[in-house]
C-alpha cells in the first residue's frame, strides 16, 4: 500500500510541475501586468522601476525558477495589487470556499445517491423516467441562470434569503445568518452535482443489481429490502467514491462563477478579481492550489478505491 | 450499411423524448440559420421603443437600447450554436488525433501524450477558460479556440482506451501481419470503429460548450455586445430592476439555453443507446 501511494505521488509530481509551467507561459502570453499601469502621470521610468522591483525585467526562464525557488521555501509571492503575501490572501478566503463547496457536495450527494438508487430499482418504470428526466434538467440549467431564478424567487419576491455576501453587514454573522446566505449558492452547486451524477449512480447500481451474488441473495428469499439495503448498497460505495473524486475539481471551478454572482467572499471572488486585474502571483497561487486539490482528489480516490474493493490489486 | 443505419434510426426513434428533442433542435437550428430572413429587425437595429414589453410590433419586446429582443434572440442562437459546434469540432479533432497516436504507439509517445492530457485535466477547467479569456481579446473566435483546446482530454482518453482494446482484436492483428501501412490501419481500420462512442461524447461536449459560452459571455468575458449571444443577453439580468420588472429581457434567452442543452443531451443519450449493439432489445 505504501509503495502504491508513493508511486502515485511520484507520477503526480511531474504533472504538477507541468501545470505551473503552462500557467507561467499562459500568463506571460497575456502581456505585462505593467500595461495596466497607465495614465498621464505614469512615466516610462516609473514603469521600468516597477518592473525591476517585481523582477519582471528578468528573462522568463529566470522568473519561473525564481518563483519555483520561492515556492520551495513556502513562499507564494506577493500580490501586485495589495502587496499582501499570496499565501495570506488564499488562507483568508479558503474557509468560505470550503464551507460552500463541502455543503454543496454533501447536499448534492444526498440528492443524487438516493435518486440514482431509486431510479435503478424501479428501472423502466415511469418513476425511473421521471428521475432521469429531472437529472437531465439539472445538468442542463446553467448555474448562473439558476442563480438568477433563485434570487428572483427567494430574494426579490419572497424576501426570504439574502443574495449578497456571507453574513449581514454590520452584524458578526451568527450561524443562522451564515446559513441563510449559504442556502442559495450551495443549492445551485448541489443541483448541478446531482444532475450530473444521478445517471451515473443509476447505471452503476443497475450493474450491481445484475450481479450473480445479488441473484443468490434474492433466491435465498431474504426479501427485496434486505437485498438492496444490505447487499447492493455496500457495493454502491465504489461509484459514490468515484463521484466524489470527479466532483471535487468541478466544484472548485464551478464555485468561481457562483461566488461571483452571490459575492461569496471565497477563493472564486479573489480569483476573478486577480484575473481581471492581471495579478499574476495570485492567479499562480490559486492555480497551483487547485491543481494540488485536483491531484490530491485523484490520489485519495485511488486509495479509497483500493481500500473499499479488496479485489483491486495495486 | 444501409440496413444498419435504418436499424440505428429505429432504435433511436424508440426514445420518444429524444425524437421530440431532435425535432425541436432541427427547428431551432433552422431558425438560427434563417435568422437574416425571418427576424423582424436587424440584431443591432435601434427602434424608437426603449425597454418596451411584448407587443404586436415587437413580439418579445425591446431592450434598453431599443433593439428588438426576438431578432436578437435569433442571432444570439446563431452565435451560441456556432461557438458550440466549432468548439466541439476542434476539441474532437484534437482529442481523436492524440488518442489515436497515444493508443497506437505505446511507449514514450503514449506516456508524453497522456502526461499532457493529465495536466490539462488537472487544471481546473473554468479557471483555465477564465484565464485564457482574460488574456486573449474577447470575441467569438477566441471563445471557440479556448473551449476547443480545453475540452479535448476526455475525447483523447476515450479514443485511446478504444484503440487499446482494438489492438487485441483479430482484424487488427491480421492487418499487422499483412503488413498494412500504418496510416491505413489508423484511419481506415481503427478510426471507423471508434466513431460511435466519439459521436456520443461529442454531443455532450457540444452541450457543455454552449453552457460555457453562455457563462463566459454572461460574465462579460465571452462574446461581447453588440454581437448578441444567449449568454450576454442575460448579462442585464444582474440588475434588480430588469430581474423584477422586465422579464422579457431574460426569461426567453435563459429558457432557450436550457431547451437547447436539454435537447442535445437527450439526443446524445438516445444516440448512445441506438449505437450500442448490445441494446438490441
Amino acid at each position: 500500500m505504501k509503495k502504491y501511494i508513493l508511486k502515485k505521488l511520484l507520477t503526480a509530481l511531474p504533472v504538477l510541475i507541468g501545470i505551473t509551467v503552462i500557467d507561467f507561459l499562459l500568463m506571460n502570453l497575456a502581456g505585462s501586468p505593467l500595461s495596466m499601469m497607465s495614465g498621464p502621470r505614469v512615466t516610462e521610468a516609473a514603469k521600468a522601476l516597477k518592473a525591476e522591483q517585481l523582477g519582471l525585467d528578468q528573462p522568463l526562464v529566470i522568473q519561473y525558477f525564481q518563483w519555483l525557488g520561492q515556492l520551495l521555501q513556502g513562499n507564494l509571492g506577493y500580490s501586485y495589487k495589495s502587496y499582501q503575501p499570496v499565501a495570506e490572501i488564499i488562507g483568508s478566503h479558503l474557509g468560505p470556499t470550503l464551507l460552500l463547496t463541502s455543503t454543496a457536495l454533501i447536499v448534492g450527494l444526498l440528492i443524487a445517491v438516493p435518486a440514482g438508487i431509486y431510479s435503478a430499482v424501479h428501472r423502466y418504470q415511469r418513476r425511473d423516467y421521471a428521475v432521469v428526466t429531472a437529472s437531465f434538467l439539472g445538468s442542463s440549467i446553467p448555474g448562473f441562470f439558476l442563480s438568477l431564478l433563485l434570487i428572483y424567487v427567494f430574494t426579490v419576491r419572497l424576501k426570504w434569503l439574502p443574495s449578497f455576501g456571507m453574513s449581514t453587514a454590520g452584524t458578526g454573522g451568527d450561524a443562522w445568518d451564515v446559513l441563510q446566505h449559504l442556502a442559495m449558492p450551495a443549492l445551485v452547486l448541489a443541483l448541478s452535482i446531482a444532475g450530473n451524477n444521478i445517471r451515473y449512480i443509476r447505471s452503476a447500481m443497475l450493474e450491481i443489481l445484475s450481479m450473480d451474488y445479488l441473484r443468490t441473495a434474492r433466491s435465498k428469499g431474504i426479501g427485496r429490502r434486505l437485498v438492496i439495503n444490505k447487499h447492493a448498497l455496500r457495493n454502491a460505495l465504489l461509484p459514490i467514491i468515484t463521484v466524489i473524486g470527479m466532483e471535487i475539481p468541478v466544484l472548485f471551478g464551478g464555485s468561481i462563477i457562483i461566488e461571483q454572482i452571490f459575492s461569496w467572499p471565497g477563493l472564486g471572488l479573489i480569483t476573478m478579481n486577480a484575473i481581471t486585474g492581471r495579478d499574476y502571483p495570485v492567479i499562480m497561487g490559486v492555480s497551483l492550489l487547485s491543481a494540488v486539490v485536483v491531484l490530491a482528489a485523484n490520489l485519495i480516490t485511488d486509495i479509497l478505491y483500493a481500500l473499499a474493493d479488496p479485489t483491486i490489486k495495486y | 450499411m444501409q440496413s444498419n443505419l435504418r436499424h440505428i434510426a429505429r432504435r433511436f426513434l424508440r426514445h420518444r423524448a429524444a425524437a421530440v428533442c431532435l425535432v425541436i433542435l432541427t427547428v431551432l437550428i433552422l431558425a438560427a440559420l434563417l435568422a437574416p430572413w425571418i427576424s423582424p429587425y436587424g440584431p443591432t437595429k435601434v427602434t424608437k421603443d426603449f425597454s418596451k414589453g411584448p407587443s404586436a410590433e415587437h413580439l418579445l419586446g425591446t431592450d434598453q437600447s431599443g433593439r428588438d429582443v426576438l431578432s436578437r434572440l435569433l442571432y444570439a442562437m446563431r452565435t451560441s450554436l456556432t461557438v458550440g459546434l466549432m468548439a466541439t469540432l476542434i476539441s474532437t479533432a484534437v482529442g481523436v488525433l492524440l488518442g489515436l497516436l497515444s493508443g497506437y504507439f505505446s511507449g514514450w509517445v503514449d506516456r508524453c501524450i497522456m502526461a499532457f492530457t493529465d495536466m490539462v485535466m488537472s487544471f481546473p477547467y473554468i479557471l483555465l477558460v477564465l484565464v485564457a479569456a482574460a488574456i486573449f481579446e474577447p470575441g467569438m473566435w477566441s471563445i471557440i479556440l479556448i473551449l476547443g483546446f480545453v475540452d479535448w482530454p476526455g475525447v483523447a482518453r476515450l479514443v485511446r482506451g478504444n484503440v487499446l482494446s482494438l489492438r487485441e482484436t483479430n482484424f487488427f492483428k491480421a492487418d499487422i501481419a499483412a503488413g498494412m501501412p500504418r496510416r491505413y490501419i489508423l484511419f481506415s481500420e481503427i478510426l471507423p470503429n471508434t466513431i460511435a462512442p466519439v459521436l456520443v461524447y461529442a454531443t455532450s461536449v457540444f452541450a457543455i460548450s454552449i453552457l460555457d459560452e453562455a457563462a463566459l459571455s454572461f460574465l462579460g468575458m465571452g462574446v461581447l455586445p453588440p454581437t448578441p449571444s444567449l449568454g450576454n443577453m442575460l448579462n442585464g439580468a444582474q440588475s434588480i430592476t430588469i430581474l423584477t420588472s422586465k422579464p422579457w429581457l431574460w426569461v426567453p434567452a435563459g429558457s432557450l439555453i436550457i431547451l437547447l442543452v436539454v435537447c442535445i443531451n437527450f439526443v446524445g443519450d438516445a444516440l448512445r443507446d441506438a449505437l450500442d449493439p448490445r441494446n438490441d432489445r
